[in-house]
Order: structure tokens, then C-alpha cells, then sequence
């Protein structure tokens, strides 16, 4: 170990980038081992007949799909999951803002607080999806701004309830001691009430990063642009060439993994001294 | 350290403090509290949970109101005081900001206060300095122990030159060795600054190991019953907590406590006060320091 390792009363050491590549192995080997093992599995099954009737394409049928159809064809996938992060990101981005916005008013004013708290912790346990035909309505089918309204819609909540807790939930010390500054209430803001609301907004953004494929899709499955990833699923179902559909779901999880990924990213970025960060790195 | 001045930097007259809700009952957390602290000195308050030592602590620091009667700091009401930013204050827990590193946390309070960056920047080498944590400016606090954590906090309270350091049971949550190193960190920084500290403690040994005047309070209703003067030397060190007179102060107080908690009633959090203090003062005699 290095002179650091031995630093006065026990401060601990960062590990070095060598145990830290072991560490990060060991920690991803048994998921890999077991993907790896159910694809095989899922392979033999099917190639075996185990399945029976059941319409299951193999892994290397939708992996022979995925690649027919990436780019040309009557279902270009590549097209169609980029049209639908499209929507989705901007359904996100105005979900998120509209979201932000109506915390910090709720942070900040009492009243609006007991009231709109509970209504948002409310309708986020509705049913949101079922709003999916009339967004369509009223924003226009082929618009992808009606796909977007939906997962605004969706994420809305989720940001609205962590940023207000994130806002309002500061250990009453701290508060304490930024009277004994004489700090005003817009400086407590910048310095105490919205660092405190960072991890929760990553938090709610993770949750709402996925969300906002599911309501793209769903949103998609009512009608629209026939080039996303939604139609496309609904299109060669009613087609039976459930490899195109499968090919389209698993580029459909795909993205939604990427998009994840961009956010926890970017929260190590923004917030590298968060405690679950620490937690969580392998 | 004792030495007798007129001045006196806090001036408690007449406080009385009630809590309670309309319709419901009435507590009494503090009724006629007079006390005047001069400048420099160092004033533990002592006495069992409840008895509103907290609560006085807080009312000097104008975070509470009192119900009746007035606290001046520097001749000023205590809200002027805070306004002008008299206090410093270290709470049980240290209330560093996670997002900010050591010394990031130190120059919290200074760029509040509007000090341009080169004097924030050498003050908080300063501070940091003082409380022997140079090395550790980079650091967040998620890196350091509890008691450097604290350590942080104290240089915070200090960076901005308070004329009070306002200290509520500072070294509660730790351990009791790194509590009597924490200890003589604070007398020796006491010492070079000169500042006036009002403590919050309910450990015995602790209160007479710093103290200029030890005030003990009992509960229900908090009051003042008894100031013990500790005139032990100074500086004091490891071999302070061996003398016969820290002894004597350490039964003097506990005695002191023990008649505060005649009022209360049996099983009163006063024996436990009493009870805790014995293994610290076991660990004393066995010179552990």
C-alpha cells in the first residue's frame, strides 16, 4: 500500500485502478453469467421444440431480424427507435421542467403545498397510460408532440414529488445554522435547499428516464407516424412476424438501458460526492 | 482566565420560556434565567435532558424567541447581534454540506458575508490550520471521521471571527477518547483566540475539564441552581484530569446536579447524568488521554 494508506487517524484510502478493474469483474461476472446463460437457454428451448406452439422466436432468429431490418424494409428499426427517443426525450424535457417549476413553488409556498402535494402523490398512482387517446386527440395523431404530451404527463409527478421532498427535507441543523448567518431565505435556496434537491431530482430523472419510453410506446400503440418502434410492435404482430416484434422490443429496452445509463452519467458528473454514487460504485 | 471584567459580552436578564400549544398544556422550559457571561470566558451549562439548557443556548443565539425578559450580546439585543453576525455555532451534529469539500464548508459562512476570494482563501487555510486538518482541504466529509468532521465545523464557526462561539453538546456522538482530544483541541484553540464559548454538555468531566464556570441547571422548570467557579490551572492538559481539585469540582457538580434533582421526580434523568459520568472518570484515573 502507498504512504497514503497510512494517513493519520484512519481517513480511508481511494483503492488503487488496479483493485478497482478486479472489483468492478467480479461485480458484473454472476449478471453477465446468467444473461449469457438464459439466451443459450432460451436458444436450446426453441431449437429443441420444448416451446411447442408457442410463437417464439430464437435469439438468433431476432438477432438475424434485427439486422434485416435495421435499415431498410418495411420496418427500418434504427429509424423507428430513433423517432421514439425523440419523443420521448422531448417529453421528457417538458415533463421535467413543468415539473421543476411546480416544485419550487410547492417548496415555497406553504399552502400550495397541502394542496398540490397530495393531488400529485395522488395522480401519480392513476393510471396515467389510459390519458394515451386523448393526448392523441388533442395534440394531433401523426404530431409527435401528442406522444410527447404523454410522457410529459408521466414523468410530471414523480419530479414533482422527489424536487419538493428534495426542497423541503434539510436537516433542521443546517437550517439553524444559516439563521445564525443572517442568510436570507432566496440565499438559503441556492446554498442549502437546492444542492439538498440534486440527488432527488436524479433520483425522480432515472425513474422518469424509463417511464418515458413506456409512454412513447404506449402513446405510439394508438396511432401516429407508422416509422416508431410502437407501430412497428403492433404492426408486425398483426403481420405474425413476431421476430421483427421482438427485434423492435429488445431495441425498445435497449435504448431505454442507454438512456439510463446517459442520466447516471451524468448525475456522477453533477453530483460526484452523492452518497449512493459512493454506495453503489463497485 | 477567570479574571474578574466588568464586561459583560451576554446578559441574560428575567428569560422565562413556555411551549405549548393553545388549548393543550403548558411547559415551563425555562423560567428566571439571569446570567451574565464576561468576555473570554468559558460557561458550560450542565444539567439533566429537559431542563432547557439547549433551549438557552438557542434563545442567546436569538433561534428561539423567549417568552418574557431580554438577552444582549455586545450591550445589542440578541437579534441585532445575530444580524451582525456575533455567533458562531457548533451543533451535535457537524452540518457540513456533503456537496462542498473541508474547505468549501469553511468559506461557507465567508462568502455569505461577502469576503473577497484571496481572504477566503487564506482564512481558510487559517482555520484549517488551527484545527490541524491542512492536509484535508480537498477532502468532502463523507472522507473524514467523525471527530475531524467536527473538527471542520469548529473552523467554520471560527473562520469569520464571532465574538461568541455558541457550542450545543459538540461532541455528544463521539467516542470518548476522541471526546477528551477534542476537548484540549478546543481549550488550546480557546486559548489563541481568546473567544468567549458558552457549552452545552451533559458530561460532568467535560464541563470541568473546560470551564471557567460551570452552570447547572435542573429540569421541570429548567432554571439555574447552582455556578460552580472551576479554578483549576491553566493551561490545562492530560494531567489536569488527575488532579485532586478536578476530583473535588467533578463531586462538587455532580453534587450540584444531584440537589437540582430533588425537585424532579424519582428516575428523573438526573441519576443517569450521574451514572454516566463514572466511566469517564474511571478512564481519567487510569490516565488514558
Amino acid at each position: 500500500m502507498s504512504v497514503a494508506a497510512t494517513t493519520p487517524r484512519g481517513v480511508p484510502v481511494p483503492p488503487t485502478r488496479s483493485s478497482r478493474w478486479g472489483r468492478r469483474v467480479r461485480f458484473y461476472a454472476p449478471t453477465v453469467l446468467v444473461f449469457v446463460t438464459t439466451v443459450a437457454l432460451w436458444e436450446i428451448a426453441v431449437r429443441s421444440g420444448v416451446t411447442g406452439g408457442v410463437p417464439l422466436p430464437a435469439p438468433s432468429q431476432i438477432a438475424d431480424a434485427l439486422a434485416e431490418n435495421w435499415a431498410a424494409g418495411r420496418w427500418p428499426l434504427a429509424k423507428a427507435a430513433a423517432a421514439t427517443l425523440f419523443e420521448a426525450i422531448g417529453g421528457l424535457v417538458i415533463g421535467t421542467v413543468a415539473g421543476v417549476l411546480v416544485a419550487f413553488a410547492t417548496a415555497r409556498y406553504a399552502t400550495a403545498r397541502e394542496l398540490l402535494l397530495p393531488l400529485a402523490i395522488g395522480a401519480s398512482a392513476v393510471p396515467i397510460i389510459a390519458l394515451a387517446p386523448l393526448m392523441n386527440n388533442w395534440f394531433g395523431v401523426i404530431n409527435p408532440l401528442s406522444k410527447m404530451m404523454m410522457v410529459a404527463v408521466l414523468v410530471f409527478f414523480p419530479i414533482v414529488v422527489n424536487v419538493t421532498r428534495g426542497l423541503t427535507q434539510v436537516e433542521p441543523a443546517a437550517l439553524e445554522l444559516m439563521r445564525s448567518y443572517a442568510a436570507s431565505e432566496g440565499t438559503i435556496l441556492r446554498v442549502l435547499r437546492i444542492p439538498n434537491a440534486l440527488p432527488y431530482f436524479f433520483t425522480a430523472l432515472k425513474v422518469a428516464a424509463t417511464l418515458s419510453l413506456i409512454g412513447a410506446i404506449v402513446g405510439e400503440y394508438f396511432g401516429g407516424s407508422s416509422d416508431v418502434l410502437g407501430r412497428v410492435v403492433v404492426q408486425s404482430a398483426s403481420a405474425l412476424r413476431f421476430d421483427v416484434t421482438w427485434a423492435a422490443i429488445l431495441l425498445a429496452a435497449a435504448t431505454g438501458i442507454v438512456f439510463y445509463l446517459v442520466i447516471v452519467a451524468i448525475e456522477r458528473l453533477v453530483i460526484p460526492w452523492h452518497a449512493s454514487l459512493r454506495a453503489q460504485e463497485p | 482566565m477567570t479574571a474578574p471584567t466588568v464586561d459583560a459580552v451576554v446578559r441574560i436578564s428575567g428569560v422565562d420560556k413556555l411551549f405549548g400549544a393553545e388549548g393543550g398544556a403548558v411547559t415551563t422550559a425555562l423560567q428566571g434565567i439571569n446570567l451574565d457571561i464576561r468576555r473570554g470566558e468559558f460557561v458550560s451549562l450542565i444539567g439533566p435532558s429537559g431542563c432547557g439548557k439547549s433551549t438557552l443556548l438557542r434563545i442567546i443565539g436569538d433561534l428561539i424567541q423567549p417568552t418574557t425578559g431580554t438577552v444582549t450580546v455586545n450591550g445589542k439585543l440578541c437579534a441585532l447581534a445575530r444580524r451582525d453576525r456575533d455567533y458562531g455555532m457548533v451543533f451535535q451534529a457537524p452540518v457540513l454540506f456533503d456537496w462542498r469539500t473541508v474547505e468549501d464548508n469553511v468559506k461557507l459562512p465567508l462568502e455569505l458575508m461577502g469576503w473577497d476570494k484571496a481572504r477566503r482563501d487564506e482564512r481558510a487555510r487559517e482555520m484549517l490550520g488551527l484545527v490541524e486538518l491542512g492536509d484535508f482541504m480537498r477532502h468532502y466529509p463523507y472522507q473524514l471521521s467523525g471527530g475531524m468532521q467536527q473538527r471542520v465545523a469548529i473552523a467554520r464557526a471560527l473562520s469569520f471571527e464571532p465574538s461568541i462561539l455558541l457550542m450545543d453538546e459538540p461532541f455528544g456522538a463521539l467516542d470518548e477518547m476522541t471526546r477528551e482530544r477534542m476537548n484540549q483541541e478546543v481549550l488550546r484553540i480557546w486559548e489563541r483566540t481568546g473567544i468567549t464559548v458558552v457549552f452545552v454538555t451533559h458530561s460532568i468531566p467535560e464541563a470541568v475539564f473546560l470551564s471557567s464556570r460551570v452552570v447547572v441547571m435542573s429540569a421541570r422548570p429548567g432554571r439555574i441552581t447552582d455556578i460552580i467557579e472551576i479554578d483549576l490551572p491553566r493551561p490545562r492538559d492530560v494531567d489536569t484530569r488527575e488532579q485532586r481539585r478536578y476530583f473535588e469540582l467533578v463531586t462538587e457538580v455532580r453534587e450540584a446536579l444531584r440537589r437540582g434533582g430533588d425537585h424532579a421526580e424519582p428516575g428523573s434523568p438526573v441519576e443517569d447524568v450521574a451514572a454516566a459520568a463514572s466511566p469517564e472518570r474511571t478512564m481519567a484515573e487510569g490516565g488514558i488521554g
